[in-house]
Parts: structure tokens; C-alpha cells; sequence
């Protein structure tokens, strides 16, 4: 299979703070790799850097995605070779609709211009792929959203987007489990849809994980992955907890 | 920056002055009466027009708002009465060529063609061109120039005719009293609903012109009428004023929208007075864009003197560049009962601009079961730019619901960031939240004049990233 995303080496700062130390990470087209670790370990650090979010500065290392690398690129470059962050927080646009938004991502992203018909078939297509409804296209973006909806969304703009690597930082956050079940079936649906995606999947709890699938399961502990291994790995985490590896960690260090 | 955007402004060219009378600068009592004689206006309003020149030289300048450029208006510079032609067109083809040519540049015939029910053309003090379609004609709807409406329409004009803004108002509308020439004259039959919008466009051309249109609108029982106005002028480097006064009647159940798309290029002072009254069970709009000028202090105004009727004031500013001061916002006062009001004002400021908010809510004792709603938005695009809220609420009734919101925003690194992640460049992302934020305003646009707007501000907003 071939190789998608080769993060080697990666140091990242934040406000001259070293937060990631040295990580590395492969993923290769069409896997889901799922990123496991408890709050503070550095998981968004690591999501926001790979988007090129301008706070945080790679000090050392390399992302190379689809073989460029990437580390210099703004975020709307990033986007353009085929990366797409679902946030944990999705941000409000007040007066611009879904639909409006969308289409002007899409048309950024694709350079191609879709009449507003067509692409407003083309999205309640996809709202129909994912159960939602058709009525979201004319709300404002984010804007009165249940924590639920902001996640759903985030899906739905990946279908629209169709990117090569969707980074999903902690879809599950804050959802009960009927939100939680549904966000986690829609990104099965896109993915089965889609299988050449490659999706990494940045979470707290394993219990995503009872719904989604991964490849691969890496441990965050204190800014770097402490350990990788196959979906077994997230069972064992929900067993033991953190402390196992913190612990491990440690070890390491001395 | 700022030069830059300057340059940008697409309506600064001006014609060649081929005029049939131009006066000379400043004013006088001679200026003012000949004004009248060459109108050949009837004496109450010679009289009316001296009386306001008296009133304006006696008046002290406004002690608010920019009092800096205020006192740098010289009023003796300016060119107040300014005719350019003998003859009015009834088609474009009788519209002298290069002012037509002017209007074609500005798309104004083609707008009419397309979807307005009737156009009114004022260039410097002179509407050159006026057309009504013939059904709305037929039904008798009225809509002139304002000198047209003085000679044919006497009676209605004198009984309306400064009723409520009086030349003692302010200083700008006395000096409007005093040399006034050209605006609206609209009367709407009782429950006639004219569907779709009358259009006056104004147009300055001469440097250190003083335009001083005069419109009154008045909506005769359940009809309704939406009147737009837009405005351009050349880009000089010496100032013009334009000093209009707006007067709005509607009577029991009419509804008036009147909208206002502002534009003049940055050297043009833009102090108007638009007033309105709302009587039983009538609606007053007014959308009031600002997107041009050096100082604009415009401050549209609903009295709610009947049961039931409702006031709705949205106003923008787009203040861009340190050489320009949006002042604007809104006054409503309930005077009856039961009525409502919403004003909405959301302005954006940019490279070094300031954009301010002044409003009034007044109520009235004895305006029970009154209901008003406030919200002002700022949003500041950097930090050399300036926004000042000045909101004045007068309540002397207990039997009131107000409610009032004020916030002043940035835009957020994160929402630039989220919408980056989506592939937009940075200037379009900015772009995408200011449009976002101008929603309230042009989704209440008829669709040309959206597209138009959301153009403008694309064009202010070019060089924004930086």
C-alpha cells in the first residue's frame, strides 16, 4: 500500500513551549489510524499542526504528505492537496449559510464552478448519505448548533470535500451516546463509501472506537506516540488506563 | 493601504462641465432668491427658503459627532446651485450625451429596463431624467422631481413640505431649506401597492458642488412603496457637501421601505436628515447602507405617532481607511401605544477607519405596551481602526419591553484558521465573515443591489490581508 502521510521527527512549539517531541508516523492510503491519549498529551497540538494552524511552529522534523512536504504550507494549501481537519470545536459563521459556505470551499478546493443547482443537488445528496436534514443547508454555519450538529457537520463537510486524509480531533467530545453513535456511523458510511480516505482518528475514550474500526492505534502520552499497535491496543487502554503507560513512559526517560 | 483603496473606487471619473447655469461659489440672499426665480417657485416657498437661510447662518454648528471636519467645511467654497441642463429627459436619448454616458457607466437605464418601476436621475442640481411606468401612471401614483411635484402638485406639497423635519431642525437642514433643488416627490393613492422599487440616483460631477436634494414621500392610507437611492461622485482632491433632507409620511396602515445605498467618493462631506412619521397600523423601514464618503452623520429617524405602528431602522457602515468617518445610526420615538420598533445597526472598520453608532429610543408617557429591540454589532478588522457606540434611550413610560445588545468583535484567528482548513485563502475568508456579517442588511436587498453591495465590499476588502 502506499504511503500517504510520513511524519518524521516532528517538533512543534507553541508561545517558544516545545509541546511535540520528535514524533513520528506513518499512514498509508486508505488506513484508519486511530490517536489515543489523555487531555494535555498534546493530541490537538499535533491535529492543529498537521492543518498549518500559524500558532504553532515545527522546530524540528518533517510532514510529508503525498509527497510534499508540507511544514511551510498555509492552510488553505493544505486543504488543497487533499487534508481536512474535523474540528473539536467547530467555529460559527453567523450569516453564511451551509450551503454558501460549502460551495465556496468547494469551489477553492476543486477550482471548478458548479452552478448553485448542481451543487445544491450534489449536497443533499450528501446530507441523504448521512442523515441530515436538507433544511441545514440554509442555516448559518455552526451558528445555534447543538454540540451534535456542530460534529455532523463537520462529517458532512468532509464528504463535500472528498480529501485524501481526514484528521477527526475528538468527534466524540462532549456527545451523548445516541450523537456519539451517529456521528460514528456516518463516518463509516463516508469511509465505506470512500475506502481510499485515510482517516486519523484523534480521541479520548475508546468507546468511538466500539464503532469505528482502526488499523492502527497509537498512544499519546506527554507529546509523543508511546506505543502503537493494532485495534487490541485500545481494549488493553480501556482496561489498564493511561497510568500503564505514563508509567512506561517514565521508564523511557530514565 | 489606504491610497491603494483610494484608487479602487470605480465611479471617480467626471464629465466635462457643459452647463446651462452655474452659480458662483458661496451663498447669499441673492443666490438664494434667484434660485427660487429661475424655478419660478411661488412665494411661500421664496419666502420659506430666505427664512432658512437666516436660520442657517444663525445656527451654531452641531457640538457632536466629527467636530474636527465639521469646521473644516468651507461653505463659502462651495458651488451651490449648479444646473446642467435646460431640459428634462423623458427617454435617455434626450438625457445630454456625456451625462448620459455617465448613467450608462453607472447602469442605471439598464437597471430600469430590467427591474425598476420608475428611475429618477439627479445630476449635480438637476433631475435630468424621469420615467414612471405607465400602469403605475395610470393608478396615480405620483413620482416627480421635487420641483416638478412644487408646480403640479401644490396643495399636497405645501400641506407636507417640511412638517417634520423644519428648517430649525439642524444647521444641515436649514441650509438644505435655503437652496434645495431636485430629490423626490412621491404620493402613493390609498391601497396601492407599488411591487416593485422607485429609483433615484444621484450624481455629483463638479468639484466643491454642494448637492442638496429635497425628497418627500408620502403613502396615502394601506398603500405601500419601496424607494431606493443610490449615489456616486468623482474623486477630487478638494471636498463637495451633500446635504439632503427626507421626508416620510405614512398614513394609517401604508407601509414606506426606503433604502439607501451610499457610495460618494471620499471627498464628500454626506450630512443628511431623513426623518419619518408612522401613523395608526403603518410600517417604516429604513435600510440604510454607507459604504462612501469622508463624513457621513446620518441618523434616520421614525416617529410612531398611531396605535400599532411599527418602526425598523438597519443601518450599515463600512468605515475603510483612516481618511474616513461613518456616523451613523438611528433614532425612533413611540409616541402612541402598542407600538414596536427594531433598530439594527452593524458596522465594520478597517485600515485606520472609524465607524460610529449614535442612536436615540425615545418613549413617551402614555406610550404603553411599547416594544423596541436594539442590537448594534461592530466588527474591527485591525487594530488602527476605531468604533464608538453613543446609544441615548429616553424612557418615560413604565409599560415598556426594551431590549438592548451592543458587541464589538475581531475576527478570530481560529474562525480564519477554520475556514482556511476548508481552502479558502485568508482574504476570502475575511471576506466570508464580513459578507456573513452584512447578511441582515442585503438579504433584505432586492437581488441586483445584493450583488452590487457584496461587490463594493469585495472591492474595500482587496488588500485587507496583511
Amino acid at each position: 500500500m502506499s504511503e500517504l502521510l510520513k511524519i518524521s521527527n516532528l517538533h512543534v512549539e507553541i508561545d517558544s513551549k516545545q509541546i511535540l517531541h520528535g514524533l513520528n508516523l506513518h499512514v498509508n492510503v486508505g488506513e484508519i489510524h486511530a490517536v489515543m491519549g489523555r487531555n494535555g498529551s498534546g493530541k490537538s497540538t499535533f491535529s492543529n499542526t498537521l492543518m498549518g494552524h500559524p500558532a504553532y511552529k515545527v522546530s524540528q522534523g518533517q510532514i510529508n504528505f503525498n509527497g510534499t512536504v508540507i511544514n511551510n504550507l498555509k492552510p488553505n494549501e493544505r486543504a488543497k492537496l487533499g487534508l481536512f481537519l474535523g474540528f473539536q470545536y467547530p467555529l460559527s459563521i453567523p450569516g453564511v449559510t451551509v450551503a454558501n459556505f460549502l460551495r465556496q470551499a468547494n469551489k477553492a478546493l476543486k477550482g471548478n464552478s458548479v452552478s448553485p443547482k448542481d451543487f445544491r443537488k450534489l449536497l443533499y445528496e450528501k446530507m441523504d448519505d448521512l442523515e441530515i436534514d436538507h433544511a441545514f443547508a440554509t442555516r448559518y454555519v455552526n451558528d445555534g448548533f447543538s454540540g451534535g450538529e456542530k460534529k455532523r457537520m463537520e462529517i458532512l463537510q468532509m464528504a463535500m470535500l472528498e480529501p485524501k486524509l481526514a484528521i477527526l480531533d475528538e468527534p466524540d467530545s462532549g456527545l451523548d451516546i445516541d450523537s456519539l453513535k451517529l456521528v460514528a456511523e456516518s463516518i463509516n458510511k463516508y469511509k465505506k463509501k470512500n475506502p481510499q480516505v485515510s482517516i486519523l482518528l484523534i480521541t479520548h475514550y475508546q468507546r468511538m472506537l466500539d464503532y469505528i474500526k482502526p488499523d492502527k492505534v497509537h498512544v499519546f502520552v506527554d507529546g509523543n506516540i508511546v506505543e502503537s499497535g493494532g485495534a487490541e491496543l485500545a481494549l488493553e487502554l480501556e482496561k489498564k488506563g493511561y497510568d500503564w503507560l505514563t508509567d512506561k513512559e517514565v521508564i523511557f526517560k530514565q | 493601504m489606504a491610497l491603494e483603496l483610494n484608487q479602487e473606487y470605480q465611479y471617480g471619473f467626471h464629465d466635462p462641465e457643459n452647463y446651462s447655469f452655474k452659480s458662483g461659489r458661496g451663498l447669499s440672499v441673492e443666490l438664494v432668491s434667484s434660485i427660487s426665480r429661475m424655478k419660478k417657485e411661488p412665494e411661500w416657498m421664496t419666502a420659506f427658503r430666505l427664512k432658512s437661510l437666516d436660520v442657517f447662518s444663525k445656527k451654531p454648528m452641531p457640538k457632536w459627532g466629527n467636530t474636527k471636519l465639521l469646521s473644516e467645511i468651507d461653505f463659502e467654497n462651495i458651488f451651490y446651485y449648479v444646473k446642467p441642463t435646460e431640459k428634462q429627459g423623458k427617454t435617455w436619448e434626450e438625457v445630454p450625451k456625456e451625462i448620459k454616458n455617465t448613467f450608462d457607466r453607472l447602469g442605471i437605464p439598464e437597471a430600469e429596463r430590467k427591474f425598476l418601476a420608475g428611475v429618477s436621475a439627479q445630476y449635480e442640481s438637476e433631475v435630468v431624467y424621469h420615467s414612471l411606468r405607465e400602469d403605475l401612471n395610470k393608478l396615480g401614483v405620483i413620482f416627480l422631481d421635487m420641483d416638478s411635484g412644487l408646480r403640479d402638485h401644490p396643495e399636497i406639497v405645501k400641506k407636507y413640505f417640511a412638517s417634520i423635519i423644519p428648517p430649525e431642525d439642524n444647521k444641515f437642514a436649514a441650509l438644505n431649506s435655503a437652496v434645495w433643488s431636485g430629490g423626490s416627490f412621491v404620493y402613493i393613492p390609498p391601497n396601492t401597492k407599488v411591487e416593485i422599487p422607485l429609483q433615484a440616483y444621484f450624481r455629483i460631477n463638479t468639484e466643491n458642488m454642494g448637492q442638496f436634494e429635497r425628497t418627500l414621500i408620502i403613502a396615502d392610507e394601506g398603500s405601500s412603496v419601496h424607494y431606493i437611492e443610490g449615489c456616486t461622485a468623482p474623486t477630487y482632491s478638494s471636498d463637495s457637501l451633500h446635504s439632503a433632507v427626507v421626508e416620510l409620511i405614512a398614513l394609517k396602515g401604508a407601509k414606506i421601505r426606503y433604502t439607501t445605498i451610499q457610495n460618494w467618493s471620499k471627498n464628500v462631506y454626506n450630512l443628511v436628515t431623513k426623518r419619518a412619521v408612522a401613523h395608526e397600523n403603518a410600517v417604516v423601514e429604513w435600510l440604510d447602507g454607507n459604504m462612501g464618503s469622508k463624513l457621513t452623520m446620518k441618523y434616520p429617524s421614525i416617529y410612531l405617532v398611531g396605535k400599532h405602528a411599527h418602526g425598523e431602522v438597519v443601518s450599515v457602515a463600512l468605515a475603510s481607511g483612516s481618511d474616513q468617518h461613518q456616523d451613523a445610526g438611528a433614532k425612533i420615538i413611540h409616541v402612541a401605544p402598542d407600538t414596536t420598533s427594531v433598530i439594527t445597526s452593524k458596522s465594520i472598520s478597517r485600515g485606520g477607519g472609524r465607524a460610529s453608532y449614535r442612536g436615540l429610543l425615545k418613549v413617551h408617557k402614555g406610550a404603553t405596551n411599547v416594544k423596541s429591540t436594539i442590537k448594534c454589532d461592530a466588527l474591527m478588522l485591525d487594530e488602527k481602526s476605531r468604533s464608538d457606540t453613543y446609544p441615548t434611550m429616553e424612557i418615560d413610560e413604565k409599560d415598556v419591553r426594551i431590549e438592548h445588545e451592543a458587541t464589538v468583535s475581531k475576527i478570530e484567528d481560529e474562525k480564519l484558521f477554520y475556514l482556511m482548513s476548508r481552502g479558502l485563502s485568508e482574504e476570502q475568508s475575511k471576506l466570508m465573515i464580513v459578507n456573513g456579517f452584512m447578511e441582515p442588511f442585503v438579504k433584505e436587498l432586492p437581488m441586483e443591489y445584493a450583488v452590487e453591495l457584496n461587490r463594493l465590499i469585495e472591492l474595500e476588502m482587496e488588500g485587507s490581508v496583511g
